[in-house]
Parts: C-alpha cells; sequence; structure tokens
C-alpha cells in the first residue's frame, strides 16, 4: 500500500448546546493513503459528516475539538493557525458538499465563481490564464458547450451540473486530497452514475486522494478502495471493499448489509430490518453504541466499548471477536476464521 | 376478472406556467391497480410521479382523464362529492418531519381522520381506535400524549402511517414514504407496509426513485418520464428484460451493492439531463438522450403496445 497522506488519531470532537454536550464524534482514527478512495459509511447521527468537517476545521462555533490528531502531510491540522488552514483549505484538501443546490451563490456567474478559487491562491495570476484555466476546469468535468456556460448562473443549471460546478471548484488548485459529503445523495440515480464515474476518471488523472461520505452502500461497492463504518460516533470495522462486502466482520455491517434490498432479492423473501433507533448522543451509550440494537448483544457490550481486533489489513470492534470470547454459539467465529485464512 | 380497486385512464394534469405556457406534469397516463396489490412507480425527480399520485387522490383536479376508484370515477367530483370518498383512499407522504403539526399530540393527528369522518360514537372508542393503531405500527399507547418532534424520522414515519392506516382504507398512496430515512429503518418501514397489507388486503400506489426497494416491494411496476408512462409489467420481468431505452438506462446507474460485480460491468448510464416539461416538443420524449433514437422518434410519440404477455412499452423500437 502506499504512503498515507491523512492521518486522523482519536479524534474527539462536541457541540456545546442547550441541552449539553452532543459527543458527535468520541474517538476516530483512520488513514487515507495516497491516491486511494476510502468510504466512510455510517446513518445520520454517525458522525461521519463531522469528522471530515474536523479535518477541514469548518466547525460551527458551538463545537469543539476536544482531543486528538489530525496529521496531513506531517502536520497536526488542529494545532496550525487559522492562516495556515486557510492556505491548505481548497489548496490542498478540497471539498464538495451534499447539498449542490445551496453551495453555490445565486448572485455570481458560475464561472465567477471557479475562478475566484483559483485566485485566492494565486493572486498574481493573469486574466487570461485565469479564464484559460476555469474553462479548462469545466471541460475536465465534462459541461457541455463550457465556453458558453462559464457566464450562467447557478439557477440555469440542474443539480447535475451544479454538482459539477462544485467538484471543478474543489479540483481548482489540483488538492492532493478532496473530501465529498455525500455529494451524490441529493441527485437522481442517472446523474449520480455520472458524478462518480467522473468522480472516479478524475481521481485516475489526478492521482486524488479521496474520503468518500455516504450512507450508500452501494455507491461504496462502485467506487471505493477501501471503508470506514461509523456508528454512534465510532468506528465499527474498517476492510477493503472485496472483505467488507464478502465477509463482514461487525454485526452492525452485517445488519446495514442486510436491509438493502439489491436486486436479485425475491419479494416473499422478508426484509431484514435492524430493530431500534441509533443512540442519543448527548447522552452516548457507556458500551458499545449498537448493543441496543444487536441481536447477540451480551451482558458485557452494554457495560464497556470492546477494543479493536486486528486481522491482517482489517479491524473491527466487538465483544464476540475478542481473542478469549467462546467459540460455540458465537455467530462471529467462522467469520473470524475466515477473515484470518484470507489474511494469512 | 375481479374489478381493480384503481383504473386511471388517460390521466393529464398541466400546469400553468405563464402565458401560454404549460408544465405537462402528467400527460396521457394509464394503469390498473389490482386489488390487494402495490403498484410501483418509478422516475426521476421531475418525472411527474408524485404529481400523477397527487391528481389521483385528487389534491389536484386532472386536466383530462378518469380516475375508477371501485369503478366509481372521481376525476371531477366536487369536495362535498369526494368527502366520503376519501375515507377509502389515505396517503403517506415523503417527508416525516413536515407532514406532522408541531403543534399536535400523537393522538390528536391520529384522531383527526377518524374526527372529520365521525367514526367513532365516545371518546373510549376513539382512544381504543388509536392505541390499537399506534400498536400495529410499532409503537405504544404511552406515545399518544407525545408530540412530534420527540420522536425519530422513522418513529414519526410510524405516526404518518398510522394516520393513514387508522380508517382501514382500501388504497393507499405511498409518496416516496421511505426516501427520506436512514438504511437500517427503510427495512422496518417495508416490512411494516407489507405486514399490513398481507393482513387486511390493502392496496398501494408506491412511489419511490429507488428501484431497488420498488422492485422489493411491488408486484408491478410502471416507469415513468417527463409526464408519461413509457413502460409497465410486472416488477420482476421489469427488472429481468426492461425493454424501453430509458428503463434500461436507469436500470444500469442503481449502484450495486457488490464490489466484484460493480467493477466487471462498465455501464454507459444515461447522458445529458432531463429536458424542461414546459410544452414539451412532440415524438418521444426521450429520443433527445436515447442511444437508439430514429428519425421518427422526434415526429411521433410511440403508442403504448404490448410487446410481450402483460408486459407494455411506449417505444418505436418495438
Amino acid at each position: 500500500m502506499s504512503e498515507p497522506i491523512l492521518r486522523v488519531e482519536d479524534l474527539k470532537t462536541s457541540f456545546m448546546t442547550s441541552a449539553g454536550e452532543v459527543q458527535a464524534v468520541r474517538g476516530v482514527s483512520f488513514t487515507v493513503h495516497k491516491g486511494e478512495i476510502l468510504g466512510i459509511v455510517g446513518e445520520s447521527g454517525s458522525g461521519k459528516s463531522v469528522t471530515s468537517m474536523s479535518v477541514l476545521r469548518l466547525l460551527a462555533d458551538t463545537a469543539r475539538i476536544k482531543s486528538g490528531k489530525v496529521e496531513f502531510e506531517g502536520t497536526d491540522l488542529t494545532k496550525v493557525s487559522d492562516r495556515q488552514m486557510r492556505e491548505i483549505r481548497g489548496q490542498k484538501i478540497a471539498m464538495v458538499f451534499q447539498d449542490p443546490m445551496s453551495s453555490l451563490n445565486p448572485l455570481i456567474p458560475v464561472g465567477k465563481q471557479v475562478a475566484e478559487m483559483i485566485r485566492v491562491h494565486h493572486p498574481d495570476i493573469k486574466p487570461d490564464e485565469l479564464k484559460e484555466k476555469t474553462l479548462q476546469l469545466f471541460k475536465d468535468v465534462r459541461i457541455p458547450e463550457a465556453e458558453k456556460r462559464l457566464k450562467a448562473y447557478p439557477h440555469e443549471f440542474s443539480g447535475g451540473m451544479r454538482q459539477r460546478v462544485m467538484i471543478a471548484m474543489a479540483l481548482a488548485n489540483h488538492p492532493d486530497l478532496l473530501i465529498a459529503d455525500e455529494p451524490t445523495t441529493a441527485l437522481d440515480v442517472t446523474i449520480q452514475h455520472q458524478i462518480l464515474k467522473q468522480m472516479r476518471a478524475l481521481q485516475q488523472e489526478y492521482g486524488t486522494s479521496i474520503i468518500f461520505i455516504t450512507h450508500d452502500l452501494g455507491v461504496v461497492a462502485e467506487l471505493c478502495d477501501r471503508v470506514v463504518v461509523m456508528y454512534g460516533g465510532l468506528v465499527m470495522e474498517q476492510a477493503n471493499i472485496y472483505d467488507l462486502f464478502e465477509n463482514p466482520l461487525h454485526p452492525y455491517t452485517m445488519g446495514l448489509l442486510a436491509s438493502v434490498p439489491g436486486l436479485n432479492k425475491d419479494k416473499n423473501e422478508r426484509l431484514q430490518s435492524i430493530p431500534g433507533s441509533p443512540p442519543d448522543m448527548t447522552r452516548p451509550p457507556k458500551g458499545c453504541p449498537f448493543a441496543s440494537r444487536c441481536a447477540y448483544a451480551r451482558s458485557i457490550c452494554a457495560q464497556e466499548c470492546p477494543p479493536f481486533v486486528e486481522v491482517g489489513s482489517r479491524s473491527a470492534r466487538c465483544w464476540l471477536l475478542q481473542p478469549d470470547a467462546p467459540a460455540e454459539g458465537n455467530p462471529l467465529h467462522e467469520k473470524l476464521a475466515k477473515a484470518k485464512g484470507g489474511a494469512g | 376478472m375481479e374489478q381493480p380497486i384503481l383504473q386511471v385512464e388517460h390521466l393529464t394534469k398541466f400546469f400553468p406556467a405563464g402565458g401560454k405556457a404549460e408544465v405537462h406534469a402528467v400527460d396521457d397516463v394509464s394503469f390498473t391497480l389490482r386489488r390487494g396489490r402495490t403498484l410501483g412507480l418509478v422516475g426521476e425527480s421531475g418525472c411527474g410521479k408524485s404529481s400523477c399520485a397527487r391528481t389521483v387522490i385528487r389534491i389536484y383536479e386532472p386536466s383530462a382523464g378518469k380516475i375508477l376508484l371501485d369503478g366509481q370515477d372521481i376525476a371531477h367530483m366536487s369536495q362535498r362529492q369526494l368527502q366520503p370518498i376519501r375515507r377509502k383512499m389515505q396517503m403517506i407522504f415523503q417527508d416525516p418531519y413536515a407532514s406532522l403539526n408541531a403543534r399536535m399530540t400523537v393522538r390528536d393527528i391520529i384522531a383527526e381522520p377518524l374526527k372529520a369522518h365521525h367514526i367513532c360514537q365516545s371518546r373510549k372508542d376513539m382512544d381504543d381506535k388509536i392505541f390499537a393503531m399506534l400498536e400495529r405500527v410499532g409503537l405504544t399507547a404511552e406515545h399518544a400524549g407525545r408530540y412530534a418532534h420527540e420522536f425519530s424520522g422513522g418513529q414519526r414515519q410510524r405516526v404518518g402511517i398510522a394516520r393513514a392506516l387508522v380508517l382501514n382504507p382500501e388504497l393507499v398512496i405511498c409518496d416516496e414514504p421511505i426516501s427520506a430515512l436512514d438504511v437500517s429503518i427503510q427495512a422496518q418501514i417495508v416490512n411494516l407496509l407489507r405486514d399490513y397489507q398481507q393482513a387486511e388486503g390493502t392496496s398501494y400506489l408506491f412511489i419511490a426513485h429507488d428501484l431497488s426497494m420498488v422492485r422489493y416491494v411491488s408486484d408491478d411496476v410502471g416507469v415513468m418520464y417527463l409526464g408519461q408512462l413509457v413502460e409497465t409489467c410486472e416488477a420482476k420481468e421489469i427488472y429481468d428484460h426492461p425493454l424501453h431505452p430509458y428503463t434500461q438506462g436507469l436500470l444500469s446507474c442503481i449502484p450495486v451493492a457488490d464490489p466484484k460485480l460493480a467493477r466487471a460491468q462498465e455501464n454507459a448510464g444515461i447522458e445529458g439531463d432531463l429536458p424542461s416539461p414546459v410544452n414539451p416538443k412532440p415524438g418521444c420524449r426521450f429520443c433527445s438522450r436515447c442511444p437508439y433514437a430514429k428519425p421518427i422518434c422526434a415526429e411521433q410519440t410511440p403508442a403504448m403496445k404490448e410487446a410481450a404477455p402483460g408486459h407494455f412499452v411506449a417505444c418505436h423500437l418495438y
């Protein structure tokens, strides 16, 4: 595997609200390698977006990064000054947001908005060169009739086209890392398909590393190289894409995969659902956050959060995976053995 | 053959868009929903599936066409005439955050349809009905005194479902009931709707853009594009043998939750964007994006034909 570009270590981010401290991210660690597409999967409230916002320090005033390190190319981003952070944002790390409808300024032509992104980081650029670069970006993200479209306003664009503008903007300075927070969730499947294809092509062309945040396992399967599964502000499992889909080790991942109907499931087959709902993060559970919804939960699960068990390059946290967990009647025993066999 | 619960014939709904311009939201759509079954209507945003559902339940008055509910045409009935009929058809809305009154308790929300139709004789009778309904949708009598903001999205949708089902309607229009919910919660709601259908024989018109979910819940599927129905047949058939180029493209865009499979197939997808539904050009609406378009496609609107038994498609290729 290539060298790491971003290393997040034991990140904890909370929001101070009138209802108390909301512990959105409670100790998250993961690594992004150069040229890799890392998927972060989780439901609403799992802390996946707050994690990415913490990396770029784009949090609301009520939020606080309580501890942890965000190491990007050797520097800890939680420690750098606001001024240095501004240099990094958009230049080295760029972001594409979920909602292309509200992320663009409605009063400024889209071409100008993309050009601004280049000018901010290259104040001495000549107008001709700036225009040329903007045009090239529009062509790179396949906006038809790019030259004409530079002067258009956001309302003249469809959702898919606006998201292309957002991607052009993010790629303007050839960032080393691109964070995409549910970039296709607001779009139709046909447009989503176009955008995903585009992102893959751009990643291959520029070698950009991508963090792709989504709740859609189908999108992860199509696009990502590795996946981090989050729940209740914690990482539950991380693995490369093939291992995760073929042999999920955490009961939450298993439940998530089973609740996707897919195209080959029969109508007579009942859809497996995960009972209950996600935990309230103002009062996060003491033990494993998934314990209250887990079919295999035992008494210890509600008491204490399990440590990670590492198998080769993958890891998962569940008491049933621990070396001292009983083999008999353990639904994960065989899966663990299979994972070990594959890794060995 | 048994009379279908719902027959929609040449349903048309145009909205004025200033001057002579008209949005052709629903344009000559016909379909049949069999009793106790589920018909899935799918398509991208702007294809008219929600307008179609809202016209069927007479939130909108259709510009033309027939809506036969139990054989009775309700297309142009007055609100007064519709009042008793509304008991037979109810709707579940997409957004569980916007569709529940924030100032009403759950009890009041579910009581409203009962009051509107003068169903209960006494308060106790009403409470019994409400509590029984809450339990059926996986909530408890304890929840009745609470307000919508105290619930999660999935629980709110259960309240919305309880409100729709408390009248024991024959037809329920589900307008994207799960698309605002998390994956693990979607399955709960789908199972709930299925269990109710199996017990009560309710018919569902299920609107969605998530094709994999639609295939799973529906008996029959209709695919809409820019206000028109382009293909309709049994659910399994449409996924196994899609005929219309649009359906084929749409299906190829669904992300497959299997990395090996997803990477093995290179899908073309569909290029371009949805054209404007304002005064659309004659001919097939899809022809500007269709890889198989012929000269005739731009000139003549293709009629619905039965390409295989029970499989209808509107395309000049067949």
